[in-house]
């Protein structure tokens, strides 16, 4: 018997000539939470399937409780008491909770004829372990990502779990859902079950884990206690880089014209009684719930939604937006938080993408575009935002998360915009990609652009804005400047009652 | 209204069915024609053949694939076998094994390609179909043929005969029904009281997530093709039995009609979800409009734009459903 149920050192890798692991060491001990950190593409995910068993590590030596493995299955992973969370938590959503609780189990012995009776009986002991209460016979499409994911952990307890590795599992969850999360991975924790958690998140690190490591480019940056860490060397050891945040100033100019103003705007089951404006060059913050009606605004703002009563004034003028085609003509951006579905067309150009919206204008006589023209802005706006690509002929999909966000923002700061609306400008984006966008837009803003930016992460919101508006049940329930605000004091307006 | 009712009243089954209904009690009022003996069998005889291939089919869907192969394979086994042995035996069995054979090969070679290379079922099940039809024109000279004894006595083989007082007309309905019924039940049965079933609806679910699980997705692929295959061989040589003559090209455009009926009966295009009993209330539907139109006084000409447009308004009912659930406003707002 060993202390570590993990102890991985010296793990090497390489796909082709990449090295994705070189040479890394992880050691978790039984019963303790660890957290594992870095950016994409420094080997996070690497490790977790030479751990589960699904990589052949290329070099190194793996231990499980002492126990050495050269060479392991995910079989014997699984046996050896490692189970995965996976950021797609990997269940079925077109079957019930039931069936995605028990297909495993009677897989893994051997079973070929199904017994609702028997699904039944493992599907309670799961929940039972994380004392999780749920209607076995819902089919999982119609749940929460929070209990989807609790039923993706009482899964893996099944298997006498003794490491639960979860890749970032707060990612698509609310602060009031994280704290539930929290309580079981306690609760797991007092039946001695290390667990290893994914997340970029500091302030979840410090809360929950009791010793860290990151990675990057593939090598050990930094390990130790979490107590010990800082939002600095958080950083450093991720990025590789000094960071600083420098906090945004706005100075209003007085009896300067506001470039966005709303009045008593309303929609049915979106919002009531909005009123709002903006300044040039300002950069506001909303934050608030899910289902607290911030996203509804923006999209009726933009168009998607058509507001019922109110008016909307763009520099002084009352202007109708009715259709999304309205609100691009009144210089209206807007980014939105799923860029992947909503902003993106991943298979084409870069060059296209960026561009798509100015085709109007750059097609000659018989809709020919000027090829020349789109490509001398497009690089442009490349070189102006530092997006990192090969060639801007390439697909859209080739890009990582922050850079394919700098083109979505690219594509509207091509137009002539009167406010840029970002709605989780950073969900999924690297710590290094974030602190680029976020001193980007406070550029943009410097050199008059409006702004604002929907997130949950308030203390983003706090460094990053000049003014902050709380969103609670559709209504604004609370305005003021970022510097008179604190985070505490923030997050209990959005769910006070 | 309890939980238990309201799932049935939201279920797609329970609207296909009350439009059968109502599609029965027209056409009753209009003809007279419609619950009489004779109407009924002719009914189950021209479902019986296209709700075997529903079975096959649907698998497929659930899996997330498409078979479009299946009427190519079932008119190849059946021409050759046909031609090729009607002096070999005179048992009928000796026949469906071989028939049963050719399209196990040509489902294998589907499901080989299909879950070793992840290539678009579409497409490779488009190719084999196009295959079996070439070697079934260009290797076995393929054209109408006489159907052998042996086969038509299978054919004629009946369960009972019912005959309409009124206009004197007869219909047998034959044994091969009861195939038809073992057949529904056997795909009842692997879809959800075997694992190998939950499978198929784990990778129609997600695919990655089945083979996380510890499914075995590759071999329940080529399984759902084989059986596919295999059973389109055996249910070629009954449609000829039932035609009593071998009609090389009679199936061409039914994977069209399967699909279809699949669909209307509310099993997902896009894979993971259907039942035995959506596929056999589709193809019921499709089957009864096209069997009464004539009894309503509608010229034959007009069943396929009927069918069509009942195709049509079926699957945008549920697209439309949603559309509007995507775009659907939710936040409770306090009450003033």
């Amino acid at each position: 018997m060993s202390d570590y149920i993990i102890r991985a050192k010296g793990i090497k890798k390489y796909f082709g000539g990449v090295k994705a692991l070189d040479g890394v060491d992880l050691e978790i001990k039984k019963g303790e939470v660890h957290c594992l950190a870095g950016e994409n593409g420094c080997g996070k995910s690497t490790i977790i399937n030479v751990i589960s068993g699904f990589y052949t590590p290329d070099g190194g030596e793996l231990e499980i409780d002492g126990v050495s493995y050269p060479k392991m299955t995910p079989q014997q992973s699984i046996a050896a008491g490692i189970q995965v969370i996976y950021q797609d938590l990997s269940v079925f959503p077109n079957l019930t909770v039931m069936e995605n609780l028990a297909l495993n189990m009677e897989l893994a012995s051997g079973r070929k004829f199904v017994s609702k009776k028997r699904f039944r009986e493992i599907a309670k002991e799961a929940v039972a372990k994380i004392n999780f209460e749920i209607d076995l016979d819902e089919k999982v499409e119609n749940l929460s990502v929070a209990d989807k994911q609790l039923i993706a952990i009482s899964r893996a307890l099944l298997n006498n779990a003794k490491l639960i590795i979860m890749d970032e599992p707060t990612t698509a969850i609310t602060k009031k859902e994280v704290r539930a999360l929290f309580s079981v991975i306690r609760d797991l924790q007092k039946q001695n079950i290390a667990i290893l958690f994914v997340s970029h998140k500091l302030d979840e690190v410090f809360e929950i884990a009791e010793r860290f490591t990151i990675f990057r480019n593939g090598k050990n940056t930094g390990a130790g206690d979490a107590s010990e860490l800082t939002q600095e060397k958080f950083t450093y050891y991720m990025t590789g880089r000094e960071i600083k945040e420098t906090p945004f100033v706005y100075e209003e100019k007085p009896g300067a014209q506001k470039v966005l103003e709303i009045k008593n705007l309303n929609l049915k089951n979106g919002f009531k009684n909005v009123n709002l404006s903006l300044g040039e060059g300002e950069i506001l913050g909303i934050t608030g719930l899910l289902g607290s009606g911030r996203t509804e605004l923006v999209q009726a703002l933009f168009g998607y939604h058509k507001a019922d009563s109110g008016e909307i004034y763009i520099r002084g003028n009352k202007v109708e937006i009715n259709t999304v085609k309205d609100g691009i003509k009144n210089g209206i951006g807007y980014v939105p938080p799923e860029r992947i579905v909503e902003g993106v067309f991943l298979p084409q150009s870069i060059k296209e993408n960026i561009s798509i919206e100015k085709w109007d204008e750059w097609a000659g006589p018989l809709g020919i575009m000027n090829e020349k023209k789109i490509e001398e802005v497009v690089n442009e706006w490349v070189e102006k935002l530092r997006i990192k690509l090969h060639d801007i002929n390439d697909p859209m999909n080739t890009l990582s998360g922050g850079n394919q966000q700098k083109c979505v923002l690219a594509k509207w700061l091509i137009l002539d915009l009167n406010v840029l609306i970002l709605n989780g400008p950073t969900v999924g984006v690297d710590i290094g990609a974030k602190f680029d966008i976020y001193e980007l837009v406070k550029k943009l803003a410097a050199n008059g652009l409006s702004v604002i930016i929907i997130s949950d992460d308030i203390p983003e919101i706090l460094s990053n804005c000049n003014r902050v508006i709380v969103m609670r049940r559709g209504e604004i329930v609370k305005e003021g400047l970022t510097k008179d605000m604190d985070e505490a004091s923030l997050a209990e307006f959005a769910v006070a009652d | 209204m309890n939980n238990k009712t309201k799932k049935i009243l939201h279920s797609s089954e329970f609207y296909v069915g009350v439009i059968i209904v109502l599609f029965c009690l027209l056409i009753q009022m209009r003809s007279g024609q419609f619950f009489t003996g004779n109407n009924l069998v002719d009914i189950i005889r021209s479902f019986s053949i296209p709700v075997m291939f529903c079975v096959g089919e649907l698998m497929v869907l659930i899996s997330g694939g498409v078979d479009c192969s299946f009427p190519a394979i079932a008119s190849l086994s059946m021409f050759v076998v046909c031609k090729y042995m009607e002096n070999v035996t005179t048992s009928p069995l000796p026949f469906f094994l071989v028939a049963a054979l050719i399209g196990l090969v040509f489902g294998i070679l589907n499901g080989v390609i299909i879950g070793k290379y992840r290539f678009p079922a579409l497409i490779v099940t488009l190719g084999t179909s196009s295959i079996c039809w070439g070697v079934m024109q260009g290797v076995f000279q393929s054209r109408e043929y006489p159907l052998c004894p042996t086969l038509l006595a299978v054919g004629k083989a009946k369960l009972l005969t019912a005959t309409n007082a009124e206009t004197g007309l007869s219909s047998d309905l034959p044994m091969i029904t009861v195939f038809m019924v073992l057949l529904l039940l056997l795909g009842w049965f692997i879809l959800n009281k075997t694992m190998l079933g939950r499978g198929i609806y784990a990778i129609g679910g997600d695919i990655i997530a089945a083979k996380r699980a510890g499914f075995n997705v590759f071999g329940t692929t080529v399984f759902i093709y084989a059986f596919s295959g295999m059973m389109a061989g055996i249910i070629g040589v009954f449609r000829a039995c039932m035609l009593q003559a071998v009609h090389p090209n009679n199936l061409e455009g039914l994977e069209m009609t399967a699909i279809a009926a699949c669909v209307l009966g509310g099993v997902s295009i896009t894979g993971g979800k259907g039942t035995v009993l959506q596929a056999c209330l589709g193809m019921l539907l499709l089957t009864i409009v096209s069997n009464s139109l004539i009894l309503l006084g509608i010229s034959t000409h007009w069943q396929n734009v009927v069918t069509g447009l009942i195709i049509i308004a079926g699957t945008a009912a549920t697209a439309i459903q949603n559309q509007r659930n995507a775009k659907k406003l939710a936040v409770k707002l306090t009450e003033s």
